[in-house]
């Protein structure tokens, strides 16, 4: 069977919602978002997408080392949370993670001389792909170890909740960590403190390469929460507008004190792992049907158009993209390696 | 203008692979993301996708083509880039070699550095020794005392830093109503409530792992293990989450955070249940470990590690809770980190200890000063970092060094604290420094065996003869 095909249905456990979308007919219509937010949206996805791109030529050339996990193809699950959020919201994700950052509007510049281990880096060169943070734009790593981010997350949630400020934390990770035995300690803790935490599962398919059919007895990942009486939905994610929907609910019910949420993103990735993955555990076809049927910036191109958009607004929006990740590139090879000073700073906080 | 595409790299280590296929032909147009060629290495087949959108003008290299250099031109996109034309065929440079040959500088670098690292670490811990000259500054008198056991200066340490401080929370298994598994947070529930003393579930890694997402945001909690037997469970937060993100985040992102909980051997407990985890965590940059052993240690010591803006594993023991100790009374006392304490001072011997050790030294000092032999007993507080300084100055003195410790000797707390004195002062030894510790077996059951396995003052009292050849 396609796996597309499957990915399409769309389930919800736990509360109401508008009626499911299927991954088989892209909606080509507004679901509740004006022309403007939606080419916000196209604006933020092919920011990362193109962003990628560059990072993997980049990698090409010798001039990013190490692992780089390219998020091209799940935009849309990142675009359309960040929709949702307010400022004091916090996001934390795995080492898949450079299109959170710029998600969270952390500078493209910054992102891109920290894989190529700069001084203009985010982290100063010593953290590289799967290493930044910005307590600015509330945005908590970049995590190397699968499934350590979900408890952090958690404690982030925690945060929120002794400083009773309001604020929710988004907690991202793929269908591979959501077997870890940590991610189901978290689900309890933060059901039985009701922790303002959204569980984001990133459902692309594979973790690296065993396809989560092969790694999970758990076919319905959005119930995952169920023992511990936690509500989801399995979502859309190749779709920004059912994100941004289910996000809302998901936002809403946290807000409101009731405790975490469990969303479970159906997406895709249409590089591999990493870099260096030759990709056999699937076929061509299955990743270009994915690429023609249901992109997520393609699809909202066309809404775009349909909508009546002025083809040459789309236009500005691809040109002034290009020239952020062209200037971000140059930055990136421009900028100076971290001077050997840094190699003993940062180690410990001088104590008070 | 047009562009060049050129030979991409799979890998760090690629310098040239096969062109296998070309998916697009001269005349084709291409978007970026659109896959145009697949490459071959020894290990995988890839995709090339293309970067820019454009009309393939020219294929530089035919489908099949073996050992193209990494970085070598193979395409060129709407008549190509004027730079490359205009150098004619481009040299068969590869990146990956480049780095590869700046890995190799690097590595040797690195291997540089790493004599710099143990110079450095001298410096930062003990190597002041010699501008200081041999006498340690005394430590600061607090005034009247009162007597209390080494569990009741815990508590009060923790209740005295969570009166002054709102962010500073108590978290861990039977902390809050049960009034703690050893009884350490008795009363605790009942002053600051249970936002404050919380209870969890019997998941270590988890409520690690969210305690330390809590103290990024920044609060200051406090951790509870009701042994460090189970902190492995969550050695991986310990580790790769709370002592690296500072360093990961350039600076940005610490974490204050106390990993505190009894550590060692209690009494007929078996294997898993007496197990020293200070060398284990004195390994870590990032880290610091602290290890009191009276009440005034521990009440001092643990309201500096919840001070402490970084991530502090403060090693208790069950045995020592009980004891009774002077503690300084002055509302205000602290101790600093990373200084140790000589509880004895003495000519002939220098014995390094930390924890229930300590009180074994210092009973083989007495001992030993019925036989005419005038033992220092150095009570190390802070293993990480590690106060070189008073351990050097010592054994300048004396001449000769015993450790004890209660973990195994292999890769332990006295391997380093030897190794430091051969690095400092190995002219000043007269004889080998010699280690206790425990044997090197998992912790037995019975009685005779368990006893067999631990450290005894007769043990310390044999190694202090042996190093001032006296038997």
């Amino acid at each position: 069977m396609v796996q597309g095909a499957k990915a399409g249905t769309t389930k919800r456990s736990g509360r109401p919602g508008p009626a499911p979308s299927s991954l088989k007919t892209p909606p080509l219509k507004n679901e509740g978002l004006t022309q403007e937010q939606l080419l916000q949206a196209y604006n933020d996805m092919l920011l990362i997408r193109r962003f990628e791109e560059k990072a993997g030529q980049l990698y090409g050339m010798g001039l990013i080392g190490g692992f780089c996990h390219l998020y091209i193809g799940q935009e849309a699950v990142v675009v359309g949370m960040q929709m949702c959020l307010k400022p004091g919201d916090q996001v934390i994700t795995s080492y898949r993670d450079h299109g959170h950052m710029l998600a969270t509007g952390m500078e493209s510049r910054g992102v891109m001389a920290e894989l190529t281990g700069r001084e203009g880096g985010y982290s100063r060169g010593k953290g590289g792909s799967m290493h930044m943070f910005s307590r600015e734009k509330g945005f908590y790593g970049g995590h190397g170890i699968v499934g350590a981010q979900v408890s952090i997350g958690t404690g982030l949630a925690f945060s929120n909740m002794y400083r009773n400020d309001g604020s929710v934390c988004l907690t991202y990770y793929g269908d591979g960590a959501a077997n870890q035995g940590q991610v189901f300690e978290s689900y309890n803790l933060a059901a039985l403190m009701k922790l303002p935490v959204i569980f984001i599962i990133e459902n692309n398919k594979y973790g690296m390469g065993t396809s989560a059919e092969r790694a999970s007895a758990s076919k319905d990942r959005s119930k995952d929460g169920t023992p511990w009486g936690i509500p989801g939905e399995q979502v859309d994610g190749m779709d920004v507008q059912a994100v941004k929907a289910a996000g809302e609910r998901a936002v809403a019910y946290c807000r409101e004190g009731n405790g975490p949420y469990i969303l479970e993103m159906k997406t895709y990735r249409y590089r591999g792992h990493s870099m260096s993955d030759p990709a056999k555990y699937r076929t061509r076809e299955e990743v270009q049907k994915m690429r023609e049927q249901h992109d997520p910036i393609e699809t909202i191109r066309k809404i775009l158009l349909e909508g009546g958009m002025d083809e040459t607004k789309i236009k500005t929006v691809d040109d002034k993209v290009k020239t952020i990740v062209a200037d971000a590139a140059e930055f990136a090879q421009t900028s100076p390696e971290p001077d050997e000073k840094e190699l003993w700073t940062d180690i410990l906080v001088e104590a008070r | 203008m047009g562009a060049t595409i050129l030979m991409p790299a799979l890998s760090p280590t690629m310098t040239e692979g096969k062109l296998s296929r070309w998916l697009k032909k001269e005349g084709d147009t291409v978007a970026a993301g659109d896959v145009i060629a697949e490459i071959e290495t020894d290990k995988a087949t890839m995709e090339v996708e293309a970067v820019d959108e454009g009309q393939i003008t020219k294929i530089l290299v035919a489908e099949g083509t073996e050992g193209v250099a990494v970085n070598s031109a193979i395409a060129e996109l709407d008549g190509g880039d004027s730079k490359n034309a205009a150098g004619g065929p481009q040299q068969p440079v590869s990146n990956a070699t480049k780095a590869g040959g700046e890995t190799a500088e690097v590595a040797k670098q690195a291997e540089d550095h790493g004599a710099v690292a143990a110079k450095g670490a001298a410096k930062g811990e003990g190597s002041a020794a010699q501008a200081k000259g041999p006498e340690q500054e005394p430590e600061k008198d607090w005034g009247p005392t009162k007597t209390q056991t080494v569990r009741e200066a815990l508590r009060d340490a923790m209740a005295l830093e969570m009166r002054a401080d709102d962010t500073v929370f108590l978290l861990g298994e039977e902390v809050a109503q049960y009034q703690g598994a050893y009884k350490v947070s008795q009363g605790l529930l009942d002053e600051f409530g249970p936002k404050r003393v919380v209870d969890t579930p019997i998941t270590e890694h988890g409520f690690t792992g969210m305690a330390v997402g809590a103290a990024m945001s920044g609060l200051r909690p406090i951790v509870e293990f009701m042994t460090f037997n189970f902190s492995m469970q969550a050695i991986d937060h310990i580790i790769n989450s709370a002592a690296k993100t500072l360093y990961m985040s350039g600076g940005q992102l610490g974490c204050p955070i106390v990993f505190r909980g009894p550590n060692g051997a209690a009494a007929r407990v078996a294997a898993q249940h007496s197990q020293c985890y200070a060398s284990w965590y004195a390994h870590v940059p990032g880290l610091r470990v602290l290890a009191p052993w009276s009440a005034a240690d521990a009440k001092g010591l643990l309201r500096a590690a919840i001070r402490d803006p970084n991530p502090v594993v403060f090693l208790e023991n069950e045995i020592l809770y009980g004891q009774s100790f002077e503690v300084p009374e002055d509302d205000d006392f602290i101790l600093p980190i990373g200084k140790a304490k000589i509880e004895r001072r003495g000519k002939d011997v220098t014995i390094v200890a930390f924890s229930i050790e300590v009180g074994l030294a210092l009973k083989a000092a007495e001992k030993l000063a019925e036989e005419g032999i005038d033992a220092e007993v150095i009570n190390l507080r802070s293993i990480r970092p590690l106060d070189t300084e008073t351990i050097v100055n010592s054994v300048k003195k004396t001449n000769r060094l015993v450790t004890v410790e209660e973990g195994w000797a292999f890769s332990g707390i006295g391997a380093e604290v030897a190794m430091q004195v051969i690095e400092h002062a190995f002219d000043h030894l007269d004889a080998p420094p010699v280690r206790v510790a425990g044997l090197d077996v998992p912790m037995p059951y019975a009685a005779n065996l368990e006893k067999l396995a631990l450290p005894t003052v007769d043990h310390v009292v044999d190694a202090a003869k042996s190093v001032t050849y006296k038997k």
